[in-house]
Order: C-alpha cells, then sequence, then structure tokens
C-alpha cells in the first residue's frame, strides 16, 4: 500500500519565487479597480445619451456653476496629492508624516462631499432634481456614484487610522494604505473626466 | 412599518403555488431535523458554512447550481405542459399571469443561478488545483461571493411564496418593467436578487484574474497553462468587464423605480432603448463568460480521454482569447428590429458571424484530437460529443440570424428560443455535466456511477433534439416565444413532441439524481484509483483525492505543458520530501454573515421597508470594520504536520 505516487514537486531550494502577500493583494484591488472604472464608463455613457433629453426643463448651461466644480476639484486634487505624501512617508515608516498626510486626504475629501452636497440641494431646491428629466436623472446618478465612493472612501480611511493608531504599520495596515492610495487616486481620475465632460464641456461649451 | 408587505402577500388562493411551498417547506424541515438528529451543526458551520477552502465553495456553488436546475426545470417542464394544452379552445392549467412569472423566472434562474454558479463552482475547484496554486489569491473574497449568490437566489425563490416574481421577461425591459406597467414587487424581487448576486459573481472574477496571473506554481508560464485555466482566465475577464455594466444597469432602473427618475420611462426624456444596449453589452459577454469554460472543460476531457496532448493548443488560446474580445463587439445582433439601419446591423451582423471563425478551430481541434488517439467512451467523452454536434447545429442557427434580414423575420420567435437553447444546454449544460463527472472524484475521492451516467446523458441528448428541434419548425410557421395559449391547431403536433422531449430530460435528470444517491452508498466500490481515475495529464491529478487543504504539499515544478503526464512518463525515484511551513487562511463567518444581512436588506427593499434596508446596510458596515481588526487571518501548517497528513492520506488512498 505504500508505493508512493507520482507526484511533480518543486523543491524549496529550486526557489519557490512567488509574490507577496502585498504585491498580490495590491494587483486584485487594481483589477477591481478596473471593474470600477467600467461601472463609471457605463453611468458616463448614460448622461452621454440623455444629456440632451431635459424634458423642457433646465439644461447643463442653466444650472451648472463650474466655480463650484473647481473648487471641489483643487479640494479632491489636493487630498490625492497628500494621499501621495502619506504613502511615501508610510513605505519609510515615518508615523507623524503618514497620520497627518492621511488626516488632510480626509478633510479635503470631506470639503469635497459638502461642496457637493450643498450643490445637490441647491439645485433640487431650484426645482432641478433628479426626477425633472432624464438629464438630470444621469446627471445626479454619475455624479452621486462618484460623491458614494468618497463617502466609502472616508469611512474606509477613519476606520484604517484609528487602527493605525493603534497598531503602527503591520502588514495588514500598510496593504490597505496601498489599497486605500490607488482607490483615492482612481476617484481622482474619474472627478477628472466627470469635471471635463459634465461641467466644463456641459456647462461652457 | 411594514412597506407594502401584508398577508395578502402570501398566495393562499392559489394551489399550485402552494403545494410547491409546502413542499419545499417541509424538504427544508427535514434536513434542519436530521442535521438537528445527526448532531451535525458544528459540523456544518466549520467544515461548510464558515470554509474559505476554494474546493469546498467550488462544490457548495456545484451544489447550489444543481438545486436551481431542478428548479428551473420544473418551471421549464410547466411551460411545456402549458402549451401542450392551451391550445384552441383549451386554456391549459396556468393563468397568464402566473405563466408569465414562470417564464421570466425560468430564464432568471437558468443563467443566473444555475449556469453561472455551476461555471464558477468548477472553475473555483479547479483552477486553483490545475496552476498548483494552494488556494485562490482571496480567500475570504471568495466566501464571500459565494454566499452573496447564495442570497440571490434565496431571495429569488422567497418570491415564489411571499409576492410574486417579475412578469417581464428574464431581462426586464423597460418601460415594462417600470412602475406604471409593473407596480407590484415582481420586478424588485427581479433587481435587488441579480444585484446582490451580480456583485458576488464581479468579486470572484476579481479574485480568479488575480489567482490565475499571480499564483501559478513555479515554472508555469502562460504559455504552459492548461487550456481550461485559460478559459477560466478569459470568462473570469469578461465577468470583470461586463459585471459592473449589469450593476449599473440595474441601479439605473432601481432608480427609475424607487426615486421617480427617468432613465427608462416614457416620460420624462427617458430612453428604453438605452436599457436593452446597455443590459446586451453585458448580456452578450455574458454568453461567452459561460461557454468559455465549458470549452475549456472539454479540451481536457478530450485529450485525457483521448490520451493524446490537445491538438492546437496555441490555435486554442489564440481563439479563446479572440472570442473574448469579440465578445465586446456583438451586443446589437439581439435587436436588429431597434431600427438602427442597414450600415450598423450590417456591421454588427459581420462581427457576430467572425465569432464562427474561432470557434470553428475549437471543434476542428477537438476533432483532431480524437483523431488518431484511443478515445475511451466514458460519459464525459459522450457528453463531449453530444457538445460537438449539437452545438454545432445550434452555432449555425445563430449565424443564419446573424443575417439581419433573416433576423427581422424570426426576431421574437421561437426558431430563436430554440437556438439559444442549443446552444447553451448543448454548450454550457452538457460541459457543466462533462466536467462534473469528470471532476468529480477529484472533488470527494470516487466516481460517478458510469452506467447511469451514460443512460442519463442519452435522456438528455434525445430529450433536447425532441424538445428543441420542433421549435425551429415552430419558430418558422410563425409561433412566437412567451405564449400563454394560441389558437393555431397547426401547431400543437409540434409541441406535443416538445412535452415528450422535456419528459425525457426529465428522466436524464431523474437518472442524474439516481446516480449521485447510488453512488455514495456504494461509494466504496467506486474510489479504486481516485487520486488519477482517468490517467490524465494536468496537475489537478497529481494530488490526493480529495485534496488536503493546502492542496499540494510541496508546490509543484512545471517543466511544460500536461505537466503531470510528463511527470508519469519518466522514473520517479522515491525521494526525501522536506516540507516547509504552510500559511493557511482561518475560516470567516464574514460571507455567512453578509449574505444574511443582504437577504435582510434586500427584502426590506423589495418591500419597501426602508428602515430594515438601511439597518442591514449599516450592520454590513459595522461587520466590516469589526471583521478588518482581526489581522490573524493565516495559521501555519508546520513540516511535521505536513508530513503526517500526506503518510495518512497515502494510506487512506
Amino acid at each position: 500500500m505504500s508505493v508512493e505516487a507520482v507526484t511533480v514537486d518543486a523543491y524549496p531550494e529550486e526557489g519557490a519565487v512567488l509574490p507577496t502577500r502585498q504585491h498580490v493583494t495590491g494587483f486584485g484591488f487594481y483589477v477591481y479597480l478596473l471593474s470600477d472604472g467600467i461601472l463609471f464608463a457605463a453611468l458616463f455613457a448614460a448622461f452621454a445619451v440623455l444629456h440632451g433629453a431635459t424634458d423642457g426643463g433646465p439644461d447643463s448651461h442653466a444650472l451648472f456653476s463650474a466655480r463650484n466644480a473647481f473648487i471641489e476639484t483643487a479640494c479632491l486634487l489636493t487630498s490625492s496629492f497628500t494621499c501621495g505624501i502619506a504613502m511615501l512617508a508610510c513605505d519609510r515608516r515615518n508615523r507623524f508624516v503618514t497620520l497627518v498626510g492621511f488626516l488632510l486626504t480626509g478633510v479635503l475629501g470631506a470639503m469635497f462631499l459638502t461642496l457637493e452636497v450643498r450643490e445637490f440641494s441647491d439645485l433640487i431646491a431650484r426645482g432641478a432634481g433628479p426626477d425633472r428629466s432624464a438629464f438630470l436623472s444621469s446627471f445626479f446618478t454619475l455624479v452621486s456614484t462618484h460623491g458614494i465612493h468618497v463617502t466609502c472612501g472616508l469611512l474606509w480611511l477613519t476606520v484604517l487610522l484609528v487602527q493605525f493608531l493603534g497598531r503602527g504599520f503591520t502588514p495588514a495596515i500598510t496593504r490597505r494604505f496601498l489599497c486605500f492610495s490607488l482607490f483615492w487616486h482612481v476617484l481622482d481620475i474619474v472627478w477628472i473626466a466627470l469635471f471635463t465632460f459634465v461641467y466644463l464641456i456641459g456647462g461652457y461649451l | 412599518m411594514f412597506g407594502k408587505l401584508t398577508l395578502q402577500a402570501i398566495p393562499f388562493d392559489q394551489p399550485i403555488i402552494m403545494g410547491t411551498c409546502m413542499v419545499i417547506i417541509i424538504g427544508i424541515l427535514a434536513i434542519l431535523g436530521l442535521i438537528t438528529y445527526k448532531r451535525k451543526w458544528t459540523w456544518l458551520w466549520t467544515e461548510w458554512l464558515t470554509t474559505v477552502d476554494h474546493k469546498r465553495i467550488g462544490i457548495m456553488y456545484t451544489l447550489l447550481a444543481m438545486v436551481m436546475l431542478l428548479r428551473g426545470f420544473s418551471d421549464a417542464i410547466m411551460m411545456r405542459s402549458q402549451q401542450a394544452l392551451a391550445s384552441g379552445n383549451a386554456h391549459g392549467f396556468l393563468p397568464p399571469e402566473h405563466y408569465d412569472q414562470i417564464f421570466s423566472a425560468h430564464g432568471t434562474i437558468m443563467i443566473f443561478f444555475m449556469a453561472m454558479p455551476f461555471v464558477v463552482g468548477l472553475m473555483n475547484f479547479v483552477v486553483p488545483l490545475q496552476i498548483g496554486a494552494r488556494d485562490v489569491a482571496f480567500p475570504v473574497l471568495n466566501s464571500v461571493s459565494f454566499w452573496l449568490t447564495a442570497a440571490g437566489a434565496l431571495l429569488i425563490n422567497i418570491s415564489l411564496g411571499v409576492g410574486e416574481f417579475a412578469r417581464t421577461g428574464w431581462l426586464a425591459y423597460p418601460p415594462l418593467s417600470e412602475l406604471p406597467f409593473s407596480p407590484g414587487v415582481g420586478v424588485d424581487y427581479y433587481l435587488w436578487s441579480l444585484q446582490i448576486s451580480g456583485v458576488g459573481t464581479l468579486l470572484s472574477g476579481v479574485n480568479l484574474v488575480t489567482t490565475i496571473l499571480k499564483l501559478r506554481a513555479p515554472g508555469m508560464t502562460l504559455s504552459k497553462m492548461p487550456v481550461f485555466s485559460w478559459t477560466a482566465l478569459a470568462a473570469n475577464m469578461l465577468i470583470v468587464a461586463a459585471f459592473p455594466v449589469l450593476t449599473a444597469t440595474f441601479a439605473m432602473l432601481l432608480l427609475d423605480r424607487y426615486l421617480g427618475m427617468h432613465f427608462f420611462t416614457n416620460d420624462g426624456g427617458g430612453n428604453p432603448m438605452m436599457y436593452i444596449n446597455l443590459i446586451w453589452s453585458w448580456g452578450h459577454p455574458e454568453v461567452y463568460i459561460l461557454i468559455l469554460p465549458a470549452f475549456g472543460i472539454f479540451s481536457e476531457v478530450i485529450a485525457t480521454f483521448s490520451r493524446k496532448p490537445l491538438f492546437g493548443y496555441r490555435s486554442m488560446v489564440v481563439a479563446t482569447m479572440a472570442i473574448t474580445l469579440l465578445a465586446f463587439t456583438t451586443w446589437l445582433h439581439h435587436f436588429f428590429t431597434m431600427g438602427s439601419g442597414a450600415d450598423v446591423n450590417g456591421f454588427f451582423g459581420v462581427t457576430t458571424m467572425v465569432i464562427a471563425i474561432p470557434t470553428g478551430v475549437k471543434i476542428f481541434n477537438w476533432l483532431f484530437t480524437m483523431y488518431g488517439g484511443r478515445v475511451r467512451f466514458t460519459s464525459p467523452v459522450l457528453w463531449t460529443i453530444g457538445f460537438m454536434v449539437t452545438f454545432t447545429i445550434g452555432g449555425m442557427t445563430g449565424v443564419l440570424m446573424a443575417v439581419p434580414p433573416a433576423d427581422f423575420v424570426l426576431h421574437n420567435s421561437l426558431f430563436l428560443i430554440a437556438h439559444f437553447h442549443n446552444v447553451i444546454i448543448g454548450g454550457v449544460v452538457f460541459g457543466c455535466f462533462a466536467g462534473l463527472t469528470y471532476w468529480f472524484p477529484k472533488a470527494f475521492g470516487f466516481r460517478l456511477h458510469e452506467g447511469l451516467g451514460k443512460a442519463a446523458f442519452w435522456f438528455w441528448f434525445v430529450g433536447f433534439y425532441l424538445a428543441f428541434m420542433p421549435l425551429y419548425v415552430l419558430g418558422f410557421m410563425g409561433m412566437t416565444r412567451r405564449m400563454n395559449h394560441y389558437d393555431d391547431p397547426a401547431w400543437l403536433p409540434y409541441l406535443l413532441v416538445a412535452e415528450c422531449g422535456a419528459v425525457c430530460i426529465l428522466v436524464g435528470i431523474l437518472l442524474q439524481v439516481a446516480q449521485l444517491v447510488w453512488s455514495i452508498r456504494k461509494r466504496d466500490q467506486l474510489s479504486v484509483d481516485a487520486r488519477d481515475p482517468w490517467d490524465a495529464r494536468t496537475l489537478e491529478w497529481s494530488t490526493t483525492s480529495p485534496p488536503p487543504a493546502y492542496n499540494f504539499a510541496l508546490l509543484p515544478k512545471v517543466e511544460g505543458l500536461d505537466a503531470y503526464w510528463e511527470a508519469k512518463q519518466g522514473v520517479n525515484a522515491p525521494m526525501h520530501k522536506n516540507y516547509e511551513p504552510i500559511d493557511i487562511p482561518k475560516n470567516s463567518g464574514l460571507g455567512f454573515f453578509t449574505s444574511f444581512l443582504a437577504v435582510v436588506g434586500g427584502f426590506g427593499m423589495i418591500w419597501h421597508i426602508v428602515w430594515m434596508g438601511v439597518l442591514a446596510l449599516f450592520a454590513f458596515l459595522v461587520l466590516l470594520a469589526w471583521w478588518s481588526w482581526d489581522e490573524h487571518d493565516e495559521y501555519e501548517l508546520k513540516p511535521s504536520d505536513i508530513a503526517r497528513l500526506e503518510r495518512a492520506s497515502l494510506l487512506t488512498s
């Protein structure tokens, strides 16, 4: 019975060069972000199709203030910058700069969200809510999907920072910081597309 | 307090539904009672419900698929019986509003909860073993994916007894699926259950893409990767690229229905055709998500049982990737009648026909693999040959409908129904059964009974032709799909033949159940050579059956295609094995609890019990934060433990 079965073994010294967990998680998260990009692509497509479908209601020229959107953009871009600083500090295991960088990221993200909520409530007060026309449905859905992502990012960051304060740079926390920073930068890229197509081209051209 | 939910939601006056519900409830109670009687709750919780082992998750996916096959088939045979009875003055036994729910549920369940879990389950089980990995890249996420799919399946089945299901067909086209025309909760059941399971599928796609691209065994370059893993990679890349579109589309329809938005409505500037474009730009890739892994299964089966390397490995890979890309260029052929004009229709007609070329390459590769081989006609091979014949016919009718003028005649007729059942049953379902029979001994350590398997194949095969060939004729005669009643007596004979076919398939399914029961009871006789019962070629057969939690005590080293076959040809000098510690992921209840909250939240939203939905969402966020607190999600297996486990498994096998 003790016949040795045929196996296909690699011996440890022959070098299992498997990628690290950090690398695998980062890659997997990146693949997820690609899928998120496609989610946004579908919403952009809906906006493109329904852009002119105002049903006699206000169109984008009448509604959008590029000034507000510009401040929002500044907030978000700066927050990406501070997030990048925090990640550099994280690589050097500098607790203080990491913490301050991420805190600034969170504050700027919250400012962005406040501005967005104000813009939305203002539009709804002027009778241009998401149920007014197909154009506004697609506008609100596209922009608020980005906003919901930012909100989730802020919740995530809060939990992460609480854990970071208690534990410092554990492998899990650096891994999650990596994923968070990827997430945050992708949201920035999505916002740049939003700013360009919805607010600049939609509002001015 | 309870939104739209009242006691009237339970259809007490419908004997068919209430009878079915009673049987289901008694069945569930019997199973729960048996678990309690045998004191198996702890075992169930630790070994299955909280497991993060890809093999067990794969088995649970497959089990879910088989249960849902029974549900979807019940719908099918009810529809066939209705059409066999409801000719002329007779009206059959199903009132129109019930019949409409049945065909919607049949399509939805068969695609989302039978075919998808079957394919995903097989990929989950096989791919890590085949590429020589110890698990998928994200084991806990894998469990979450499975449990979200299960949550969706549960919700859709709750609609049987509480409330109603959609009457809109399996893709819920607006404006019919909008609030003014479908005011009930049926469409909401449809949307929420598919949103939940869709997220699960997307996550499992991310997981398997990462696994295949990052965790292959040392030496296994992409050009040495078995074809099933290639097709799994293609299917999962399609999942990652297509499922977000489904999520976005359903989200828009949900917003229309819940917040009064105007994406697809008739008023307010909405555009229903946008829904149909969006849903098919998911839906067409979806059919390749289902069929590509089936192609992979046939490739493994045919090479193993012909005792030859697969003919044209490289062309097989190229064809797979070509289909993956072309999958996104053909969606408009589902609605040539939209009226986009000759140029657009012509373009999509051509891209559709182009897909037949890589598929044809595959068929010839399989034929040439068999040519000159010593083919053993086991039941997986029967499913494969049955597939090659059936799928070729289905492919040809597909190319026929890719001609836009022909499609204008055949659109929404039974010809179309016959066509897609021809490729889905003949391709996906036959493939899943071939894969099930082929890998069953790897999963459980014993084979399935061959005689019953072959009998089941012949009943399925003959039943399929009886059930669907008449539908081609009926399509030419002008019979449209989804008819509850018809006046033309000339259609009746064909529908009676189709009914006979459905009964044949029923016998086939019963034989499969018998095969399963018989094989489990006689497993001692069937467990001979379970490690490598088919004299196979790829790495999954080089470990024990069932494989240990860590799959491979020592990671495989791959030097060529068909690595295990090559190893078997060489002289295997017994060597002293130096085991190294292995990190094994710990069990996690995250998936199960997430699923529980998804069911609660989904049910709340379906019935407009907003507090319930919000509460479930909040609880989910808390659960996630709480789960993230524990960073020690792995435990270490020492070399001495591994050596002991390996000795024990060698003695038993």
